[in-house]
């Protein structure tokens, strides 16, 4: 397993230079260097010098790719892909554009995502397998039809009708809640109530139908009529038998998105005034700043790699019979 | 191992525990507010709530600093020479930091004085030397820090030395010292630094004398230790230049080229505060800006507040400076004023409030619903425009407005410095000065044509709200100069009837029309539809404005055409004169009614000079009159002057003068001394809350609703029942009871 591992590592690397590579491109496709320099100098600040000064600073005055009037290998080394590449392999994020340090800044913003994120993923799953092992349960009675109706019915609105409406019903008429902000510690948890429902509503009715399916193939299998005639509880078997037999696919989703946690919730923060990583990101690409956009980009991916190799592992644990050669 | 019947009584008991357990938390449920964004008892405290959109202010360097957004913080943490009386309208300068209007001396070519009433042609400089107050201290912060040696505690400083400092509040020791002249020459020169992106370096360069050659001496000091390798602080305190002097550590002297009156506005913007060299060194250290250390982000300054807590793109806290001076509150305003309260402080020292924290709130949903909920005092405390979006809502909605009114919230408004403009193209043919005497005349008839049809009261009320004042001239109330009716009517368009202005009827501008050589809207020669072209730099001619306008020259038989382009490429039509109707507005930089009439004076035509005049408009006698006026300092001659510009633009009609737009804040209940407007910056220090009241409010306005609970409590209770009988008989069923689905 260990080589399997190693190896899902090295693709991973390689597959990160691409994405920075591609992030790289498409940034520069749509935007020069003079373009950021005038967004970031702004107004009336604007002047050749400026935009020069700005570029000169920020390394933006190099060419993207190639360098000619360069010697040797600093023809590909003196340019702003590898000076600004290079560093990330070692996660060095470096500075923004703005220059702050974007280390610092994704520190600091890490624990307020995870504070939103954690919760609703947990919480989210427990819900969402529990309606669907209900749904399950109740097959073919007018209860499982009104929770698929239901189910449909939730997967068929916007997320944002439901942080609207959440913040209306809960902030607004009840005022049970914080319309948003955040504070540090155990305060956390009244502005993270709301987002966090909001959260677990919102996917319930897509993860609820797709594990209802899930479930409802594993109950006509053999070993569930066999558990059944041995006259198991029906929720010991569908617990016992059926969620661990059905954990593959959900495994597949779920494992590969937890350590995407980190990288926090872009619409939900934004709304929910959540100062975490998401809403960095959007700051950032309003900003039109390359440097933490890339480096967000390049996290995400990491971090997404780390999820696939992760999940590969978990489904050592949930099913003996897969073995890594 | 427990058998079916004690499982089953197991879960019985669990559900009775559940139930209790949900019925205690309801019934410890209060009545007070748990929808409070603040730390408990906040309310409570001498602190103003207000909030922030899109994202932090950017540049908070007094050299770099001009957008809105920036000002509540920048004139509340520094102190230009002047400022604005925050009450008195039309707007008066007063005194800042320093210790009077200064007038200025006027000298000749040779340096030899002239008499206060020389030509204003004949004066080559005028020289401001400005006395300042004494005693006046910079705020507590670590760049004037120092030992019992003397010697500086954060200069020099590794980059080693930062780790972990990322805020002015990570470097426990601070001092202060006192402001002097030369901190204010030193913010002169750093407007032509190299190393400060400043806005206002062209202007300033055109007025201040020596500052041009000084900034392109620096740019070659700055060349010479680039190529030296030394990245070290460029101490400005050894390049100086003549235009800008401390004649001794309390007197400043400007000297300024020609005779420039307006000069002592630009005193009273931020651009011109005092930045103390210990700043400026402290943070050209190695390493200071990457940890966000820099005057954009932390400023140093001797006003009411200072910047205390800065989270980008999160949170922003002013709190007041122990080492400000207290301003007193001013005694004298406009007529109600005093009726309004507003003259209640007369004479106490300012600010009032001991914190001001400014909240990110990106959504309007959120930061309305807080403002309603009392958690924010100003919802917005550099936009002005709340307040006439709210009266808007209340107009639309009899429920919003008596929701506002039963919180009582103040929403004021107040006629801005600013005009929105129809402006006509003076070198078009068909709408501008004409090439004949005879062509001109018709062409004048046509704009007066148009000017009376086009009935702004009736955009006023559509698209504002009546949150707008018609316009009969170029200069907006407040603004020297000005005009209330009936002296300011004007003539061409309107009649005065029992002292309000009247439109002149359609008739007349039917008749005028035809006069042009248009009757019935057709040209009298071809017989073809007179179309005219409005010049739109969005909308794709399809928006409501556009069908408004549309309407008003339907009443003519007028057709208009719109040539919607991108703001881009309307720009570029304006800079080649090729617009032939087009909409503008204007801020006023400063309330002198030069600031307005500069947009009318031929040598700025847009086309021809790539100035501001954007309709082109020439007139020689109008251009003759803007060149003695803008020499004149204020009083009763320069006010004749601008009265007769005023009617020469009203004969000539080059604008439809379209309306004032009105500024609108909203305050709740208890703010006090809450006065809404765009030319005065620094007042956070004059504003008052009333904690006690707030949080009475707060209380009132934020019970909790608690019922729906017992009720989702009881449905639970009611499904969970039923559903645990139904598993129970289908796990004890058989095959053959046919229990299984």
């Amino acid at each position: 397993m260990i080589s399997y591992i190693a190896r899902r590592l090295v693709y991973g690397a390689l597959i990160l230079v691409g994405v920075n590579l591609l992030t790289f491109v498409l940034f520069f496709a749509v935007n020069t260097p003079d373009d950021m320099a005038r967004l970031a100098i702004g107004g009336q600040r604007v002047s050749p010098e400026a935009v020069e000064k700005w570029k000169a600073e920020r390394g933006y005055d190099k060419p993207l790719f190639f360098n000619p009037e360069a010697q040797g290998s600093q023809k590909l080394t003196d340019t702003i892909f590898y000076a600004r590449s290079a560093p990330l392999l070692a996660f060095d994020f470096g500075f923004s554009d703005g220059g702050r340090d974007i280390g610092h800044e994704i520190r600091r913003r890490m624990i307020p995502s995870l504070a939103l994120a954690l919760p609703t993923f947990a919480l989210g799953l427990f819900v969402c397998v529990a309606f669907a092992l209900l749904l399950v349960f109740f097959k073919g009675t007018p209860l499982d039809f009104s929770g698929v109706v239901l189910c449909v019915v939730l997967l068929s609105i916007s997320g944002l009708f439901y942080i609207i409406a959440g913040q209306w019903l809960f902030a607004k008429v009840l005022r049970w809640v914080p319309y948003s902000g955040y504070m540090e510690g155990w305060n956390s948890l009244r502005f993270l109530a709301l987002p966090v429902l909001v959260g677990i509503v919102s996917r319930l009715g897509a993860e609820s139908r797709f594990y209802r399916s899930l479930f409802l193939e594993e109950i006509h299998k053999d070993y569930v009529r066999t558990a059944r005639a041995k006259g198991l509880p029906e929720r010991v078997v569908l617990f016992g038998h059926v969620l661990r037999n059905a954990m593959l696919p959900i495994l597949t989703g779920t494992v590969s998105a937890i350590p995407l946690l980190f990288m926090g919730s872009l619409i939900a923060e934004s709304f929910f005034g959540i100062p975490g990583l998401g809403s960095y990101t959007i700051d950032a690409i309003n900003a039109q700043d390359f440097s933490i956009v890339r480096a967000m980009v390049f996290l995400g991916s990491a971090l997404y790699i780390v999820g696939l190799i992760l999940a590969d592992v978990s489904y050592t644990l949930f099913d003996p019979r897969v073995r890594f050669e | 191992m427990l058998g079916r019947g004690g499982k089953g009584r197991c879960a019985v008991r669990g559900l009775l525990l559940a139930a209790l357990l949900g019925t205690l938390a309801l019934a410890g449920c209060s009545r007070q507010p748990v929808n409070s964004p603040y730390a408990r008892g906040a309310e409570q405290e001498n602190v103003l709530y207000t909030a922030f959109s899109q994202r932090s202010p950017k540049y908070l360097d007094p050299a770099s600093s001009y957008s809105a957004d920036e000002t509540p913080f920048t004139y509340s943490i520094y102190e230009p020479l002047y400022g604005y009386e925050y009450l008195a309208r039309p707007y008066r300068l007063t005194p800042r930091a320093a210790q009077a209007i200064t007038q200025p001396a006027y000298l000749d070519a040779d340096g030899k004085p002239l008499p206060d009433d020389a030509p204003g042609e004949s004066i080559a400089f005028s020289v401001y030397d400005i006395p300042l107050k004494h005693g006046i201290l910079f705020q507590p912060h670590p760049a004037f820090a120092r030992d019992a040696d003397g010697k500086y505690l954060y200069w020099p400083m590794k980059p080693e030395q930062l780790e972990g400092r990322f805020a002015i509040g990570d470097f426990p020791a601070t001092g202060t010292r006192e402001l002097t002249a030369h901190d204010y020459v030193y913010a002169f020169r750093r407007l032509a630094s190299p190393n400060v992106v400043s806005p206002i370096f062209g202007v300033m360069a055109e007025h201040v004398a020596g500052l041009r050659e000084y900034g392109e001496r620096l740019k070659r000091v700055q060349a010479r230790r680039e190529q030296a390798g030394d990245a070290s602080w460029l101490d400005l305190r050894k390049y100086g230049f003549d235009g800008v002097q401390a004649l001794d550590d309390h007197t400043l002297r400007v000297k300024v080229i020609g005779k420039y009156p307006q000069f002592k506005y630009w005193l009273a913007m931020t651009f011109t505060a005092p930045v103390p060299w210990e700043a400026d060194r402290f943070y050209s250290q190695a390493g200071m800006a990457r940890h966000n250390l820099s005057l954009n982000n932390w400023p140093v300054g001797t006003g009411p507040y200072m910047l205390t807590e800065s989270i980008q793109n999160r949170r922003h806290v002013l709190s007041r400076n122990p080492n400000f001076r207290g301003e007193p509150y001013p005694c004298a305003g406009e007529d109600g004023d005093r009726r309004a309260g507003l003259l209640r402080d007369c004479g106490k020292p300012t600010p009032f409030i001991d914190k001001i924290v400014f909240s990110l709130e990106k959504e309007g949903v959120p930061q309305l619903g807080k403002f309603l909920q009392g958690y924010y005092d100003v919802p917005e405390a550099d936009d002005s425009n709340y307040g006439v979006a709210m009266r808007v809502a209340a107009g639309d909605s009899p429920e919003k407005a008596e929701l506002y009114k039963d919180r009582a919230l103040q929403l004021l408004t107040s006629t801005e410095a600013q005009i929105y403009y129809l402006g006509f193209n003076w070198l078009d043919p068909v709408v501008g000065k004409g090439d004949t005497p005879e062509r001109q005349e018709k062409n004048r008839k046509l704009r007066q044509a148009i000017s009376i049809a086009f009935d702004w009261e009736q955009y006023i009320s559509i698209f504002l709200n009546d949150q707008g004042q018609a316009a009969y001239g170029p200069i907006p109330p407040n603004i020297p100069g000005y005009q209330d009716l009936p002296q300011g009517l004007n003539p061409y368009v309107y009649t005065l009837k029992q002292g309000r202005a009247e439109r002149r009827p359609i008739e007349q501008a039917r008749k005028l029309l035809a006069e042009a050589g248009y009757p019935d809207g057709r040209d009298a020669v071809t017989g073809q539809p007179l179309i005219l072209h409005f010049d739109s730099a969005g909308g794709m001619g399809s928006n409501a404005t556009v069908d408004w306008m549309r309407r008003q020259l339907k009443a003519l038989n007028v057709e208009l055409e719109v040539r919607a382009t991108d703001y881009n490429r309307f720009q570029d039509k304006m800079r080649r004169g090729a617009a032939q109707m087009f909409m503008w507005g204007w801020v006023a930089d400063y309330p002198d009614a030069e600031n307005f009439l500069f947009l009318l004076y031929g040598p700025n035509a847009k086309a021809s000079h790539g100035g501001e005049n954007a309709s082109n408009y020439q007139n020689p006698e109008f251009d003759r009159l803007f060149e003695q006026m803008r020499f004149l300092d204020d009083g009763p001659r320069k006010e004749k002057l601008v009265h007769d510009m005023v009617a020469i633009v009203q004969a000539d009609m080059p604008w439809m003068f379209g309306f004032f737009p009105k500024s609108g804040g909203a305050y709740q209940a208890w703010v006090r001394n809450a006065k809404p407007t765009q030319m005065v910056r620094n007042t956070l220090q004059y504003l008052r809350v009333d904690p006690r009241l707030r949080a009475d409010s707060i209380r009132k306005w934020n019970t909790p609703v608690w019922w729906p609970l017992w009720l989702v409590l009881a449905l639970a209770l009611a499904g969970v029942y039923p559903a645990w009988r139904v598993i129970r008989r289908r796990e004890r069923a058989t095959a053959l009871d046919g229990g299984r689905p």
